[in-house]
């Protein structure tokens, strides 16, 4: 039963990728113009040339886009992506940019889950106390600055930081440093990464530990968790095993939704903290013209919201013994 | 009177109290400031680029020698005349649209409510991106109704559930009956039933558009120069914030004020008006 569902959700959930895919498609090779790219140069190219140049990378505005899109879309179902405005292989570029923006997505969707969760779940625990109205405060606040204003305060602490210590304690740009080799390599990567997340996280963390304390309180008043104490259990046995268990199913349906605000909080970071992935791509393409380009990021994106939803399926599932058994 | 018992709560409550008080106070700074600053904000000092706050220039001035303080105020009129437009168009557009869906049902419904879920699908992030900043005229007010058009369809849908019920209430069949029109009476006895929840959703709607509006600015895909808003001014500023810091914190400080003051009245006036929603 569960898996015919779970089948079901899936091939409507690829139908919708296609969907907003050949929207994103449409959209970018209606109004996005390569040629221009071609036409600005100082030394004056013969419009043949030009012609012939887009024609070869599927970008001529003179051919119908209905062909244009047949083209690409062909290209797409054998795992071509096609070309970039200046004739580079997308899926290249795709294969180095989706680690960068896929490192920064998981740790953040890890950290931003597992600290946000806790920490509303302490908070219901402490109901009313000064911890707990600590948290709800800050939650509130850190709910209210975007991830762009997040991420430019974190930049300027770090500069703050570094510039009274005399050395670069914390990175504040790009991934890594090419230098370095061997360990403090590794190490200098995980220093690159730090702002990123917490930036990426905090608002993850805050979205999380209001649906959290709410869902717990609703829970800890119930009869079963009485019950789970009154067999027994001991205090903490009850709140993890009964409560906190219970509790994370209404949590785990938004992680969906939580994915896709990550998503587009991803781009600001990446733009910010100088990754080149794929939220910062998809900036820069349409800045530049690249139809081909903004294509593959849509795609990207709706394929990553997909399976955002999908695994928030299957953990709900795997929570609630109501789900699997009807 | 039930609208007096609300006010009451309202004022009673103190999220709502601080969230009215800061509303009114950051709305005076934009609409009024501007009139005690020492410049316009078409005027440029040329000689003082770049300079850090002072008695002359309150909060410094840009690098080309625009004040800080009077520019900031001038996008922050703008982002607020944004935010209360997108949230105007996008509730109204939520309570026809849903109100419609459930009053009439039937085919009515069906392609409403596909159109609805059709907009949920699209990348709204990519497409306002994409067409915003090509419009002809590059007026703003396209830009308020992209935001607008993007925002409406989850609101929609509970208007809808709501509606399914209250078509069957008595002082609605009455009216049927009596043979007032559809339109008459979705506008009547409808949406003014749903007023507590179109009104939390507008205060909503009011900080999820001043926010969406500095988002696709910061990137250059909002408002246009010569126009300016607080996404554009944080967008320059963030450029330059480890070697000018004034150009940046002053609207982002100014951005966060705001969206925080109207979220608190969000939160007030849901406990207010919905005393059974644990928030």
């Amino acid at each position: 039963m569960m898996g015919a569902y779970l089948l079901k959700r899936l091939v409507s959930n690829v139908l919708l990728v296609a969907i907003a895919a050949s929207m994103a498609y449409f959209l970018a090779a209606t109004s996005l113009n390569p040629r221009a790219k071609y036409e600005g140069r100082p030394t004056k190219v013969a419009e043949s040339v030009i012609d012939a140049t887009l024609d070869d990378y599927n970008l001529n505005d003179k051919t119908p886009v209905f062909e244009r899109y047949v083209t690409w879309a062909s290209g797409v179902v054998t795992g071509d992506l096609g070309k970039t405005w200046d004739g580079k292989s997308i899926n290249d570029e795709m294969g180095r940019r989706i680690g960068v923006s896929l490192r920064l997505l998981l740790v953040g969707t890890l950290v931003g889950c597992v600290v946000g969760v806790t920490v509303g779940a302490y908070a219901a625990v402490k109901q009313y106390r000064l911890s707990d109205r600590v948290i709800g405060v800050s939650a509130f606040v850190i709910m209210a600055v975007p991830v762009f204003v997040l991420a430019t305060m974190l930049t300027l602490v770090a500069v703050g930081i570094n510039d009274t210590l005399g050395f670069t304690l914390l990175e504040y740009t790009g991934e890594y440093n090419p230098a370095l080799s061997g360990w403090d390599q590794f190490t200098n990567r995980l220093n690159h990464l730090i702002l990123p997340t917490i930036s990426l996280a905090l608002g993850q963390i805050a979205f999380y530990s209001r649906i959290q304390r709410n869902m717990m309180l609703d829970v800890l008043g119930q009869d079963f968790v009485r019950t789970a104490r009154a067999k027994g259990l001991s205090r903490r046995a009850a709140l993890f095993k009964h409560a906190l268990r219970t509790s994370l199913v209404p949590a785990a349906t938004y992680f969906a939704f939580a994915f896709g605000t990550l998503l587009t909080g991803a781009t600001f970071t990446e733009k910010i903290f100088g990754w080149h992935g794929m939220g910062a791509w998809l900036v820069d393409s349409i800045h530049t013209h690249d139809t081909n380009a903004v294509a593959a990021v849509s795609l990207f994106a709706a394929v990553c919201v997909l399976v955002a939803g999908f695994l928030s399926d299957l953990i709900v599932a795997a929570l609630d013994p109501r789900v699997r058994v009807s | 009177m039930r609208s007096k018992v609300t006010l009451a709560r309202l004022v009673r409550n103190p999220q709502a109290r601080y969230g009215l008080l800061a509303l009114v106070l950051l709305l005076a700074l934009a609409y009024l400031g501007p009139f005690f600053g020492p410049y316009d904000w078409t005027e440029k000092d040329f000689m003082a680029f770049l300079s850090p706050p002072s008695a002359d220039h309150w909060w410094g001035t840009t690098q080309i020698g625009q004040d800080v303080y009077a520019i900031t105020l001038r996008g922050m009129q703008k982002s607020i005349v944004i935010g209360f437009l997108v949230a105007l168009v996008s509730t109204g557009l939520a309570a026809l649209v849903g109100a419609a869906a459930g009053y009439f049902g039937g085919w009515a419904d069906k392609a409403l409510m596909w159109g609805a879920d059709l907009l949920l699908v699209l990348p709204s992030f990519l497409i306002i991106a994409i067409i915003s900043p090509r419009l002809k005229g590059g007026s703003w007010l396209w830009f308020v109704l992209l935001l607008a058009l993007f925002s409406w369809m989850i609101t929609s849908r509970v208007v809808r559930s709501m509606t399914l019920s209250l078509r069957e209430r008595e002082f609605v069949l009455a009216a049927r009956y009596m043979g007032i029109p559809a339109w008459k009476i979705i506008l009547r006895h409808i949406v003014p039933n749903l007023s507590s929840l179109l009104i939390i959703d507008a205060t909503i709607n009011v900080s999820g558009a001043i926010i969406g509006e500095a988002a696709l600015s910061f990137f250059g895909f909002g408002i246009q120069p010569p126009d300016v808003s607080l996404g554009t001014l944080i967008a320059a500023g963030s450029d330059k914030v480890t070697g000018y810091p004034w150009l940046f914190l002053f609207p982002a400080g100014l951005l966060v004020l705001l969206v925080l003051s109207v979220n608190l009245i969000g939160d007030g006036l849901r406990d207010a008006l919905d005393p059974g929603s644990n928030k």
